[in-house]
């Protein structure tokens, strides 16, 4: 598909300009650039490696060593379900499960509408209230399947 | 005047509705012509009751909750803003026998003060702490710390004064002090309260160690998944900027200390000290050898005070009131107090800050009030997920770092995780192995191989394809994990592995004597 191409040049040139003589500078920068953008496309690897003088082998080895940097671009809403041991203590398997037969997808996939991205994630820190989930950046505690319906309900519109 | 109402603004209460609540109960004030000023506290750490409100009554404050938007109107038609009675009132919060029974040192102002108000942290006897250290010489505020007998509270328990003095004294042109923010233990959530609740504690500290060790330039750490701690914390540096607290000539002392939160990007591993520096200089999150230790040479080659959230934020207390005072609690080698974090299954969940020694027994009963749904409780993991699964039957040891140790197990950053009797310590231990092999930083073997065969012997035995032989070569390979890996990753991954095997194994199709 060939928006999976596209990619914000701009945006990612204008933060590694301007984060370049930080110390440390590339995390900073794959942090903007996976922020403002929700991915850090694989093309934009060659251009902060330039704008940093490393190699492009430096900056891939980064960008693709933690989790949070995404290498496709994101549905529209991002979904994060933690899976550690407390939200496990709490039925949070039933609720993965339940959420994934709801949107139809896996975890690390996204949907066919690139309505909804869901993901994997270990420990909110809400473990005082887990299950605990993360829908469109807004962190649910004691997340249960009918309460994740009606946040589901609300986002999706009339698409059902 | 207008009355005082406390409605959280920490991410768990936010969680349970928090915001909503706010609104509704500003919304309901101004139909009534009623003047209510809105403080948006930290969370007392009881969650159960979230969002849990205060009102500030002439006989002190009182608490309602766990409040639902449904709630509002009815606490206003009770009288709730002069203590009124009604179904959701708890009482003076103090008196709430969760709270009351605590020892809050490194706690004590979360949940009282507005976290962003300078003026309220230092009516609460903030910064006494860092005008003590800069009448001081570097090497008295060490021996300070020395003799608090503070430990790293991030899970290694490594005396913090000895870190401090090895900074202090190895000569260099630049020093720095690094907050280890990336809580990322499943069941901890202390280091997110504090900079949610009190970050102006956590700066305090910071400055404290940067001003004695001779650094002058500080970095948090933070992991990802904390954005309400990121905006609290910038908003907490800013204003001890304006004041002097930190920056140029820090309360004229002709010294500077800056701090800068730095994020990370959702690497479990980064919470290694090594691992966090790496991260920090803008590479891979990559275990490095030690010696040197980071306090010889960390960030950058320079020497480093690196410390936990919770270590940092115990300074300014053992400095405004001397390492004695703090020494006073406690027990063995475990001297002051340490925040417990309850979760998982539990009625009671939250944060419960004591003197060292208390007992997992009654952290999990008296405070936790056994499992919310009433089932028989199977298992504790204590400590994080590279801690060791503890039966019923052993919730007498006392939470000291010695006495959990001799248990076989860790304290690490003080998380404790209920399960009732319809876990499956199988899965469990499988689930040990699977975090390992997904966090593991790939630089030594045993963890970056050893955890996925750890992984595959355990669907063997879970499967009952050679069970007997499969469990013999996963206690083979979990003692070449724990002599032979790099870190705590790799060397602790069996700990959730082996107790779950030696207490309960009949989970994993064995009839092994469960002990």
């Amino acid at each position: 598909m060939a928006a999976e191409h596209e990619w914000d040049r701009e945006t990612v040139q204008r933060i590694a300009t301007s984060l370049k003589d930080e110390p440390g500078a590339l995390m900073p920068i794959l942090r903007q650039v996976q922020d403002e953008l929700g991915w850090v496309p694989p093309e934009s690897i060659a251009m902060i490696a330039g704008i940093l003088n490393l190699s492009r082998a430096e900056v891939h080895g980064v960008a693709s060593f933690y989790h949070d940097f995404k290498h496709h671009p994101p549905g529209r809403c991002v979904i994060q379900v933690c899976r550690a041991e407390s939200c496990q203590a709490m039925e949070g398997g039933a609720l993965a499960d339940h959420i994934q037969r709801r949107l139809g997808i896996g975890f690390g996939e996204t949907t066919r509408d690139r309505k909804f991205t869901l993901e994997p994630v270990y420990c909110l820190g809400n473990c005082a209230c887990s299950p605990a989930i993360v829908v469109d950046g807004e962190l649910i505690g004691r997340a249960s399947p009918e309460r994740f319906d009606r946040r589901f309900a609300s986002l999706n519109g009339n698409r059902r | 005047m207008s009355v005082r109402v406390y409605i959280p603004r920490d991410s768990g209460a936010l969680s349970m509705g928090a915001e909503a609540i706010a609104d509704a109960i500003g919304a309901e004030a101004r139909r009534r012509r009623l003047d209510v000023a809105i403080v948006r506290n930290g969370s007392r750490g009881l969650y159960w009751l979230e969002p849990m409100i205060e009102v500030a009554t002439p006989s002190g404050r009182v608490a309602y909750g766990p409040i639902g938007s449904g709630d509002v109107v009815s606490l206003f038609d009770a009288g709730f803003l002069s203590g009124g009675k009604h179904r959701l009132a708890l009482g003076p919060t103090a008196e709430i026998p969760y709270l009351k029974r605590q020892e809050r040192l490194t706690f004590a102002r979360v949940g009282i003060t507005d976290p962003l108000s300078l003026d309220d942290y230092l009516e609460h006897g903030g910064y006494r702490g860092l005008e003590r250290a800069l009448a001081l010489s570097g090497a008295q505020v060490v021996e300070e710390v020395t003799s608090s007998g503070l430990r790293g509270r991030g899970g290694a328990g490594f005396p913090a004064g000895i870190k401090w003095k090895t900074t202090l004294e190895t000569e260099a042109n630049q020093k720095y002090v690094v907050c280890n923010a990336d809580e990322g233990d499943s069941g901890t959530f202390a280091d997110r309260m504090i900079m949610e609740g009190d970050p102006f504690v956590l700066l305090e500290g910071m400055a404290i160690a940067g001003l004695s060790c001779g650094a002058t330039r500080g970095y948090i750490y933070l992991r990802s998944e904390y954005p309400h701690a990121l905006r609290t914390l910038n908003a907490a540096i800013a204003a001890a900027a304006a004041h002097n607290y930190l920056g140029e000539n820090v309360r004229s002392s002709g010294k500077s200390f800056t701090i800068e939160v730095r994020v990370g990007a959702g690497a479990y591993i980064c919470g290694e000290e090594t691992a966090m520096l790496e991260s920090l200089e803008g590479k891979r999150g990559m275990v490095r050898y030690k010696p040197p230790v980071p306090a010889v040479a960390g960030l950058f080659g320079a020497p480093t005070v690196v410390n936990n959230v919770i270590t940092l934020a115990s300074i300014p207390i053992i400095l405004e009131k001397g390492g004695a005072f703090y020494k006073d609690f406690g027990m063995g080698r475990s001297r002051g107090t340490s925040p417990f974090q309850l979760a998982g299954n539990l009625k009671r969940p939250g944060l419960v800050e004591k003197a060292f020694g208390v007992t997992l027994r009654e952290l999990v009963y008296e405070y936790g009030g056994g499992t919310a749904n009433g089932r028989p409780l199977r298992a504790v993991q204590v400590g994080g997920p590279l801690g060791s699964y503890f039966p019923e039957a052993k919730l007498d040891v006392a939470m000291d770092y010695e006495a959990v140790a001799a248990e076989g197990g860790i304290l690490g950053h003080g998380g404790i995780v209920v399960f009732d009797d319809t876990v499956d310590l199988a899965r469990m231990a499988r689930y040990a192995m699977e975090f390992c092999a997904i966090e593991s930083c790939g630089k030594c073997t045993p963890c970056r191989i050893g955890s996925t065969r750890g992984m595959e012997l355990l669907d063997q035995i879970i499967g009952d394809r050679d069970r007997a032989a499969s469990a013999a070569l996963l206690r083979e390979l979990c003692d070449t994990m724990t002599n032979a890996s790099l870190c705590a990753l790799g060397g602790l991954t069996p700990l959730p592995v082996m107790s779950a095997l030696k207490h309960f194994p009949g989970d994993f199709g064995l009839s092994g004597e469960p002990t």
